[in-house]
């Protein structure tokens, strides 16, 4: 009977231990998991940010402005266009 | 106590043979009784509060240690055809504050001024506009309220929010349209498309430590749920192009208004949609709601020339004319009733592809009194005049086609040449895919579509065909718009030219439109081009709407990369001061 006891002591003593130790562990992931989702927002504004920059820096309103003004270049008029005719007769539409 | 009492008075009378010391029988169980009772009033009320009456402390004990913590949802971007985004949401944040628990010195709220580029005393005025809740700055970047959070300021709180930014900017913002406060949509594709676009918040409830973190999270509640990304048909080069061409030809000739669209015509898709005014929909506090209107789908104006394809074309699937029937058009007046319908440039005898060459509305009129009405209303009908379009834009109307039956003769010859009926700029694009195909008109859509459209035949392939043919003599130097030609490419299409109706008045006011495709050969787009009210003289759709036309085709059929079919030097205008003018 004692025997009996003590092995149980023994047991709930070790199951005690061990659930001190897995909350610890679930508190310390809980925090890394925090700062990992912090992380990810920060991840998040700058794609949002560097997508609104993209998006405004290729618009072709702005391009075409760099273009003539900047690098002074312009649209060939139709005579000086030269048509060159593939073999196959079609041209690369895409 | 009690026993332990005895048993030391029991030594006591072993060792020192004391008096024995009696008590009262009863008070031992008295005490013992008065205790119990005690314990068992405890035990009641802690049985009480355990099991019967446990909702009010545990929610007491919750709030002071959980939070329900909203987690925002991120909306889907607006895509164009090729994934250039047109809209898109960042994250940002709001400041706020309790301003009765809002605690700061005067050098706190000073140096949050500097952080957030205002005054104090700004700052101070929000906090005195409304004594329950107050927004210190919305929508900020992330790393300017980490900023002002770092200088911790008590009652000062951050949330996380999402802000919509539109890099198309005036160009597409029409289409595009924008959301309103909490990220509904209220104009446009935003509102059109707010089910599919939308998130749904998230949210979560979490333990809270004595500092406020979250230390573990107990439930998800709901997990939050992003939007889906919509791609559009609209293709934002050939918008640009669109738009840059229209606002050019507006500054040009002075006009009110204008729209252009673009149509693909294999499969009914809205490459491009412009109109002006337009609007800034990134900064729009100060704009008038008629400039946010897409003009292109929810108004309507009187088409005038550009009807009368559909009018030879009823004529000439019913039988009743072939492309070389002559039609008298001499003296250039024809009276129906009391009613008198002019050429203001008679022309005499014209052919059937002369009248549209040369834009007669006698002509046009003798060929539709031809016809039963039933007839003439059945082709504008099929082609969608009258009807919605059917884009789901919201606000896209109908137009004017009035029953058949309701006809007079005058109505009939008058809507033979565009007056007496209605119509938006998509509706007129989207007819005009009948003669750019053989005589299919096809479902537009302002959504991106991977598969082939199947069309639905309104005339026969031969009359389709011949109209086509004639479409494009308008465009040679014997037609109404020489202007239209591209080089590189043949060209075909119809003017426009119609006076406005004010109070119900034909006045000097005119709407300038041009509708053709290219190239002819194999047409792959339809574009309309109107202009409203252009005042500087010129006001005949060839010579202000088909320029535009022109440039934009030529442009645009080089970005696709269009083989072309023609040679290059197939421009030829007509000397000048001998260009035909057409009927208004």
């Amino acid at each position: 009977m004692t025997r009996l006891n003590v092995a149980l002591l023994v047991v709930l003593v070790a199951c005690a231990l061990s659930l001190v130790t897995s909350r610890h562990q679930s508190r310390r992931l809980f925090v890394a998991l925090g700062d990992e989702q912090v992380m990810g927002r920060k991840l998040e504004t700058e794609y949002g940010q560097l997508q609104l920059e993209q998006s405004t820096w290729s618009m072709p309103a702005r391009i075409e402005k760099i273009a003539r003004e900047q690098l002074r270049m312009q649209l060939p008029s139709a005579a000086r266009t030269d048509v060159v005719a593939l073999p196959d007769g079609k041209g690369n539409a895409r | 106590m009690n026993r332990g009492g005895t048993a030391v008075a029991g030594r006591a009378l072993r060792h020192r043979e004391a008096a024995p010391l009696v008590l009262p029988r009863f008070r031992s169980p008295l005490v013992f009784g008065a205790l119990a009772l005690l314990f068992l009033v405890l035990l009641a009320r802690s049985v009480y509060l355990m099991w019967f009456d446990n909702e009010f402390l545990q929610e007491q004990g919750k709030a002071r240690h959980s939070r329900d913590l909203e987690v925002p949802a991120h909306r889907g971007r607006i895509l164009d055809r090729a994934g250039e985004a047109l809209a898109l949401s960042t994250p940002v944040k709001s400041l706020w504050a309790f301003p009765d628990k809002f605690d700061a010195t005067r050098e706190q709220i000073a140096a949050l001024a500097v952080v957030l580029e205002t005054t104090p005393q700004k700052i101070n005025a929000r906090l005195e506009a409304n004594e329950d809740f107050a927004y210190i700055a919305k929508q900020i970047a992330p790393d300017i309220a980490e900023r002002a959070m770092a200088l911790h300021i008590s009652g000062l709180h951050d949330q996380n929010e999402y802000r919509r930014f539109y890099p198309g900017g005036d160009v597409t913002a029409q289409i595009v349209g924008f959301t309103g406060d909490h990220d509904v949509g209220q104009e446009g594709i935003e509102l059109a498309q707010q089910a599919w676009l939308a998130g749904v918040p998230g949210s979560r409830r979490v333990i809270i430590n004595r500092r406020n973190e979250a230390v573990e999270d107990v439930v998800a509640i709901r997990t939050p749920q992003a939007g889906h990304d919509l791609a559009l048909a609209i293709d934002a080069r050939l918008q640009y192009l669109a738009f840059r061409e229209l606002k050019a030809a507006i500054d040009l000739n002075k006009a009110r208004a204008g729209g252009i669209v673009i149509l693909d015509v294999k499969t009914g898709e809205i490459l491009a949609l412009a109109n002006w005014p337009t609007y800034n929909p990134n900064s729009r506090d100060k704009v008038l709601p008629e400039k946010m209107r897409n003009r292109a789908l929810t108004d309507t104006f009187e088409p005038g020339s550009t009807m009368k394809p559909f009018t030879i074309a009823a004529a000439l699937d019913a039988g009743r004319v072939r492309p070389d029937t002559v039609i008298d058009t001499a003296p250039g007046w024809f009276t129906i009733g009391t009613a008198t319908i002019h050429d203001a440039h008679p022309e005499g005898a014209l052919t059937v592809e002369q009248v549209i060459q040369k834009s007669s509305n006698v002509g046009a009129a003798k060929i539709a009194l031809g016809l039963p009405p039933a007839t003439l209303w059945e082709t504008f009908s099929n082609v969608g005049f009258g009807t919605v379009p059917k884009t789901g834009f919201p606000g896209e109307v109908s137009g004017r086609l009035r029953p058949a039956k309701s006809w007079k003769p005058i109505e009939q010859a008058t809507m033979s040449y565009g007056h007496g009926i209605s119509v938006n700029l998509v509706q007129l694009a989207r007819a005009y895919t009948i003669f750019a195909t053989d005589g299919e008109v096809k479902a537009v859509t302002l959504l991106k579509t991977d598969e082939f459209v199947a069309g639905r035949p309104v005339l026969r392939p031969e009359t389709a065909r011949a109209v086509r043919h004639m479409l494009e003599l308008v465009t040679s130097p014997g037609g109404t718009a020489p202007r239209a030609q591209v080089a590189g490419y043949r060209v075909a299409g119809k003017t426009g030219t119609a006076h406005k109706i004010e109070d119900h008045v034909y006045v000097n006011k005119y709407v300038a439109s041009f509708v053709g495709f290219a190239p002819v050969s194999n047409p792959r787009l339809v574009v309309a081009v109107m202009l409203d009210e252009p005042s500087t003289g010129q006001y005949y759709g060839g010579a202000v709407a088909a320029p535009v036309f022109s440039s934009v085709t030529g442009a645009a059929l080089r970005m696709l990369g269009v083989p072309t079919d023609a040679p290059l030097n197939n421009v030829i205008l007509p000397p000048e001061g001998s260009e035909i003018r057409e009927e208004t």
